[in-house]
């Protein structure tokens, strides 16, 4: 295995008397999908909240190509490539997919040579361009993504992350939402990430996802690493003894 | 393409790229189509009602008294001149109406504005030149308005107070701070150079129109080419998506309070040089006409949509039924019914649109 993108090294986090996570590792190599599975209060947010910059770790340490990193704030681990995906989907459902890529640092151009005004034609170009890197091809680029289905929303949050060049994608439940053909897309998305060599770290509770699209699955329960797998070299039943424990 | 991935892989072999394309892309393609094509219908349809308005009075107009309505210069100024502080009122409101909030301290904020200017240029009038003086006046206004705007601003964003109750507490507290100044009653100003502003023209079209136009189209540039403009319109229709790009979303929503308050605060010197008279009341029943100039003009009280151009028409929409129905000689009090009229429907437009086009946000 190649050097790993991101690494977790014995991380834990209590919250005052609360141990949400105790002693967990966690590695993902580039073009690697790595899946987080548990049951609810496992601990699977708390880590990748963690990882994201939302939370300090009380203890333990993160690595991002080697080096160990400290964010202060989700900014700071997205400058450093780290990109989250929310469930419920950070899109302003009014803007279009090119606003919504460049949400918060939108493109200027100069009108009239003086005249300060957002560069739509550069916004909706570079989304082409994603979203066709994604194999989702739109022609109506300045509709409002409240136009697209959810999978493709989804798609369009994915886009943004591979246009600021996140190296790791940390995707929570991204397919709970979704109608089945709506959950294959964002499937064949999590191929194409992994193909363009990006780690991906999958947060599900759908074992068939999970087993679709994952190398490894890592079983958190109750704050504690329970073990962890090769998608090849397992069974969803033994995923599930993980979970639950015995 | 580098996008055959390794063994598993079914979405890209198989069944994954033309079953997608069956199962996602078309029926979006023609949601996309229907919807765009009733959001246009929305920009428009405050102009369109605007125009339709306009040609009922002309019409009412001919067959009462022979008459015009459209084509009397007289008529078309008075409009202009009407719409002025109304205007720059809902163009503020329309910022914070995007982005989900409410502004209703702006009437008192601009009787308040009102007062500062009538009583600072009389009393800069004293050791000043008149235009100076009048100068004075404008940044008075401006100056005392920005602080009930910063203190909106600061209980919305900071506190977080809803809009409503925060802008609310604000609506008396600019009351009674404006009453307290004016002592009760108006104040009436002296000044040539303010009386000129007031109700001189450029070629015949009066002074404070051009200043609103300029100030209005400065407001529209904001709003539609600017980061500030977008940031409003991503804050109105999901904050918490705003946050996580990145965007400082108490920072925008502190000054967008301050820019309606800015609004308001032109808006009561221009009162004032109007009327060489600064009065706490100047902006009280325009408060919810600004709010219906908004909803008119095609935005939704629920954030996230709506345009200065639009809100404009609205403006216009108000003006055009108040002014034509006294020049038609109907009781004064129809125009609050017609006013209400056509609010409930911009509204009812609106929610039709919202369930019939934009069902996929209910998702």
């Amino acid at each position: 295995m190649s050097e790993p993108l991101l690494e977790v090294r014995h991380l834990s986090k209590n919250f005052g008397a609360v141990q949400a996570l105790q002693d967990v590792s966690l590695a993902v190599a580039p073009g690697e999908v790595v899946a987080l599975a548990g049951d609810n209060g496992a601990g699977k947010t708390t880590l990748i909240k963690a990882i994201s910059g939302v939370y300090r770790p009380s203890s333990g340490e993160i690595l991002l190509k080697g080096q160990p990193v400290d964010f202060g704030s989700p900014q700071e681990a997205r400058e450093q490539g780290i990109e989250t995906i929310y469930q419920d989907l950070a899109l302003a459902d009014n803007l279009s997919i090119g606003a919504n890529i460049f949400l918060g640092r939108e493109p200027m151009r100069r009108a009239f040579g003086f005249l300060p005004v957002l560069d739509r034609r550069k916004m909706a170009e570079a989304a082409k361009e994603t979203m066709a890197l994604l194999d989702f091809h739109v022609n109506r680029m300045e509709a409002p993504v409240s136009n697209f289905s959810g999978g493709q929303r989804q798609a369009v949050a994915i886009g943004r992350a591979v246009y600021w060049n996140a190296q790791i994608l940390i995707m929570d439940e991204p397919t709970a939402a979704l109608g089945v053909p709506e959950q294959r897309k964002v499937i064949s998305l999590i191929h194409q990430l992994k193909a363009q060599g990006r780690g991906v770290i999958f947060i599900s509770h759908n074992l068939q996802d999970i087993f679709a699209v994952s190398d490894r699955i890592v079983v958190l329960r109750r704050g504690v690493a329970a073990g962890e797998r090769r998608i090849a070299e397992t069974t969803h039943d033994e995923v599930v003894k993980l979970m639950v424990g015995g | 393409m580098t996008s055959s991935p390794q063994p598993p892989a079914p979405g890209s072999s198989g069944s994954g790229p033309s079953a997608d394309q069956i199962a996602i892309a078309p029926p979006a393609d023609h949601g996309a189509g229907k919807l765009s094509l009733l959001q246009q219908i929305a920009l428009l349809r405050a102009w369109l009602f605007l125009a339709a308005l306009i040609l009922g009075f002309e019409i009412w107009a001919r067959a009462d008294f022979g008459g015009t309505f459209l084509f009397n210069p007289f008529n078309v100024q008075s409009i202009a001149i009407f719409a002025v502080v109304p205007l720059l009122l809902a163009a503020g409101q329309t910022f914070v109406i995007i982005s989900a909030g409410i502004d209703l301290s702006l009437g008192f904020i601009m009787g308040l504005a009102a007062v500062v200017a009538a009583h600072t240029v009389n009393w800069a009038g004293g050791f000043m030149s008149p235009p100076m003086a009048v100068v004075m006046g404008v940044c008075a206004a401006i100056a005392v308005a920005t602080i009930p705007g910063l203190i909106n601003g600061l209980l919305v964003a900071r506190l977080k107070v809803p809009p409503f109750i925060g802008t609310l507490g604000m609506f008396g507290v600019c009351r009674g701070a404006a009453f307290l100044l004016a002592n009760g009653t108006t104040v009436p100003v002296r000044n040539s150079a303010l009386s000129a502003i007031g109700n001189g023209r450029f070629m015949n079209v009066p002074y404070i129109v051009i200043i609103a136009v300029v100030f209005v189209l400065i407001l529209h540039y904001l709003l539609s080419q600017t980061r500030f403009g977008q940031h409003n319109y991503a804050i109105g229709a999901n904050e918490q998506a705003a946050r996580r790009a990145g965007i400082d979303v108490k920072g925008h929503l502190t000054k967008l309070y301050v820019l309606s308050a800015v609004c308001a605060g032109l808006a009561g010197f221009l009162y004032t040089a109007r009327f060489s008279a600064g009065a706490a009341q100047a902006g009280e029943p325009l408060l919810l006409d600004s709010v219906a100039a908004v909803v008119i003009g095609g935005a939704s009280l629920f954030g996230g949509s709506g345009t200065i151009l639009g809100t404009v028409a609205g403006a216009l929409v108000i003006a055009v039924i108040q002014y034509g129905l006294v020049f038609l000689n109907v009781k004064p009090f129809w125009q609050f019914i017609s006013v209400g009229v056509v609010i409930i429907i911009s509204v009812l437009i609106d929610q039709a649109q919202r369930n019939y086009g934009g069902g996929r946000q209910s998702e």
